[in-house]
């Protein structure tokens, strides 16, 4: 009897568990469906607002424009078909803030019931028109063709060097700044904290008494456990002053005040891993190095920290995925632009970053709500590519 | 003023040092905070012999033949007491740099341990951490090193290969040329053999047996009969006390003390 119970207790306990990691798993997969069905979504689409379109007059020979040429003609940069692949004629811009300039109220009608005729007259009349209309407007009986717009390809998405998700009526989607700006404040941060980290990992492994490592220890871990908007608090108030300061800048919100930040972030994550990596270097490696008349420097640098290799390795890895991911402190430190950075006293923008700053402001469904996701994606795997390299290093160091 | 104080002492101990004590341990007390490890050892261990330690586990063997190198000092809370001397120097004299010392006492441990380098590099760590980083020199003193440990002949096609991949006996002879490319004037092996099989061991013994010619070795063991092959002289310790020392043949043909008797004959340890 007591027996029975204890094996239904045995399989219930079973079935909690197996539960228990299928859920998990199942919410894991549910977020990564979930992320690239919104971020796909936006390889699909043309980047043009929906019921609006481009329309030209039937001689005009250009196939499609790419989102990159709209924005280039509607600043100006283009003006003439010849440069976009069509015949050697000027481009004549029309939006409806343009109709007073053609026609007279009289001629369009009380209700504009004249309009779509008249932007029929118009397209015949000039054959350099690039007309942009809501689709109420365009004509049932058209006298010209609509242009079609290239779809977005990842490509463009990865290396397009501008990020307007919202300019009109052309908007870009290009990431390269942003991913950019990622590496670069990642590539401050962990410039700035491996130094840092190895110096504090090795003294608190070989160097530094039981005593001082168990203050110097909490201290670190207290470090990890800050909120990162609390980083961020400080980093705004102090460190980016003082960055504008020193170096004289019109603003001091920078990459390098990002890297700054994300560096102090990590390196708890750096000390305590390579502290354990090279705490696994055997003693008796180090005593013979001692024998050989080594000086206790010369075997770290000779003996410990290259036995520790791997570890450290992983260790400055975890720490960029660390930097990578963060947002808030970033977000509030970066001073946001989405322009490519050329120094570190600039303005950038991350990803995460932007993903957070824009996501409440995209219509939901929009091209910019999809842009994000993709965004969002292209995290994921910068992400999955880190982790999965820290694993690597793991298991061939085993092995 | 200063400079002329070192020279009247280094003056006085070369003047001490008759050449007939190599390595000597003078009224040495140790301890480990408060437990007393080593109680008033008086020991001379002459060039060019090989001095056995014996004794049951604990004894303070490895204590007493980590003096020589000062290799306790890494351990927090150890007291020295009494004078230890290698060629008529005070090897805990104020005037020793522990570095310098270590260059002239090669240690050879229990388990081989070879750095993860190649066994080239392994050879030459030693003079490379001393500074010493001539190519064509350095290629000589590893060549002969590894002759002088009876390795050479199983290693020289393949000496930028990892230390790793040679069997234990023949890292355990790699650890031994290591130490015996920086030239010690002293070599001390913590049961080198211990880890080691049948065949490995003898080796290593007959390595020892060559080595005396131009070394003086002590070597800790638990191996009577390794004791009585290698040795001259025999030092057994039992609990951190020297309870005899004497030539070997003597000690194990007729020992004065009735614990040596027992160890040696095996009634206990
Ligand atoms: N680091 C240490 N701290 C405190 N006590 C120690 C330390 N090392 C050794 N001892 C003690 O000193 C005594 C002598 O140790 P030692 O290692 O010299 O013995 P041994 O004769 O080499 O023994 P074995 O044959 O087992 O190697 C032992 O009682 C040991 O417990
Ligand atoms: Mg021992």
């Amino acid at each position: 009897m007591k027996r029975k119970r204890l094996k239904i207790f045995e399989k219930a306990f079973g079935v909690v568990l197996f539960s228990s990691s299928t859920v998990t798993s199942l919410t894991v997969l549910f977020i990564i469906i979930f992320l690239f069905n919104e971020g796909i979504g936006l390889f699909n689409s043309t980047p043009v607002e929906q019921k609006y379109k481009f329309i030209v007059s039937n001689d005009n020979t250009v196939k499609e424009l790419t989102s990159k040429q709209l924005k280039d003609i509607f600043n100006y940069d283009i003006t003439n078909w010849k440069q976009v692949g069509g015949k050697n004629d000027s481009i004549i811009l029309f939006t409806i803030n343009d109709l007073s300039t053609y026609f007279t109220d009289d001629e369009l009608g009380a209700n504009f019931e004249n309009l779509p005729s008249k932007i029929n007259e118009l397209i015949k009349k000039q054959p350099g028109i690039l007309a942009y209309l809501s689709d109420k407007y365009v004509p049932s009986q058209l006298e010209g063709h609509v242009l079609p717009l290239t779809k977005i390809t990842v490509k463009e998405f990865v290396t397009g060097k501008e990020w307007y998700p919202t300019s009109k009526p052309a908007p870009q989607f290009g990431v390269l700044p942003l991913i950019l700006g990622t590496l670069w404040v990642s590539l401050g941060a962990i410039l700035i904290a491996l130094p840092l980290g190895l110096a504090t990992a090795i003294f608190m492994a070989e160097v530094a008494s039981q005593r001082l490592r168990n203050i110097l220890k909490p201290i670190i871990e207290l470090l990890a456990g800050i909120p990162s908007v609390v980083y961020g608090f400080f980093g705004l108030v102090v460190l980016v002053p003082l960055i504008q300061h020193l170096f004289n800048l019109p603003v001091g919100e920078t990459a390098l005040a990002g890297s700054i930040i994300l560096g102090i972030m990590a390196l708890p994550t750096i000390i305590t891993v390579s502290e354990d990596a090279l705490r696994t270097t055997p003693t008796s490696l180090k005593e013979a190095s001692l024998a050989l008349g080594a000086t206790r420097w010369q075997t770290i640098t000779r003996v410990t920290v290259p036995y520790a290799r791997s570890g450290i390795t992983a260790a400055s890895i975890l720490g960029i995925g660390r930097a990578v991911g963060e947002t808030m402190a970033v977000l509030m430190v970066t001073g946001n632009a989405g322009v490519i950075p050329h120094t570190f006293l600039e303005p950038v923008r991350t990803i995460p970053a932007t993903i957070a700053a824009e996501l409440g402001e995209a219509p939901f469904g929009g091209l910019h709500f999809k842009a994000l996701f993709a965004l969002g994606i292209l995290l994921f795997l910068i992400t999955f590519i880190i982790n999965t390299s820290v694993e690597l290093i793991k298991t061939r160091k085993k092995s | 003023m200063k400079d002329t104080d070192t020279i009247q002492i280094n003056e006085k101990d070369t003047l001490t040092y008759n050449g007939l004590h190599k390595a000597e341990a003078k009224n040495v007390n140790l301890f480990y905070k408060d437990f007393h490890a080593l109680k008033n050892i008086n020991l001379v261990v002459k060039p060019n012999t090989v001095t056995a330690l014996i004794g049951p586990s604990g004894c303070g063997k490895s204590t007493f033949l980590r003096l020589f190198n000062r290799m306790n000092d890494l351990i927090d809370g150890v007291k020295i007491t009494g004078d230890v001397m290698l060629e008529g120097r005070n090897v805990y004299g104020k005037d020793i740099i522990v570095d310098e010392l270590r260059k002239s006492v090669g240690m050879v441990f229990q388990k081989p341990n070879p750095f993860p380098k190649s066994i080239f590099e392994n050879v030459a760590y030693g003079l490379r951490v001393n500074g010493f980083n001539h190519k064509d020199k350095m290629e000589d003193i590893v060549e002969r090193s590894l002759i002088q440990a009876a390795l050479w002949d199983e290693v020289k096609d393949k000496l930028k290969k990892s230390a790793y991949e040679l069997s234990g006996g023949q890292q355990q002879r790699l650890c031994i040329a290591r130490a015996l490319a920086i030239e010690p004037s002293l070599i001390l092996m913590d049961e080198p053999a211990s880890a080691l099989d049948p065949l490995s061991t003898s080796k290593i013994e007959e390595l020892i047996y060559d080595l005396k010619d131009k070394y003086t070795i002590i070597i800790v063991t638990h191996n009577m009969q390794q004791a009585g092959r290698v040795s001259d002289y025999t030092a057994f310790f039992y609990l951190g006390e020297l309870i005899e020392f004497d030539k070997t043949k003597t000690m194990f043909i007729n020992p004065q003390n009735v614990k040596t008797q027992n160890y040696i004959t095996g009634r206990f340890g």
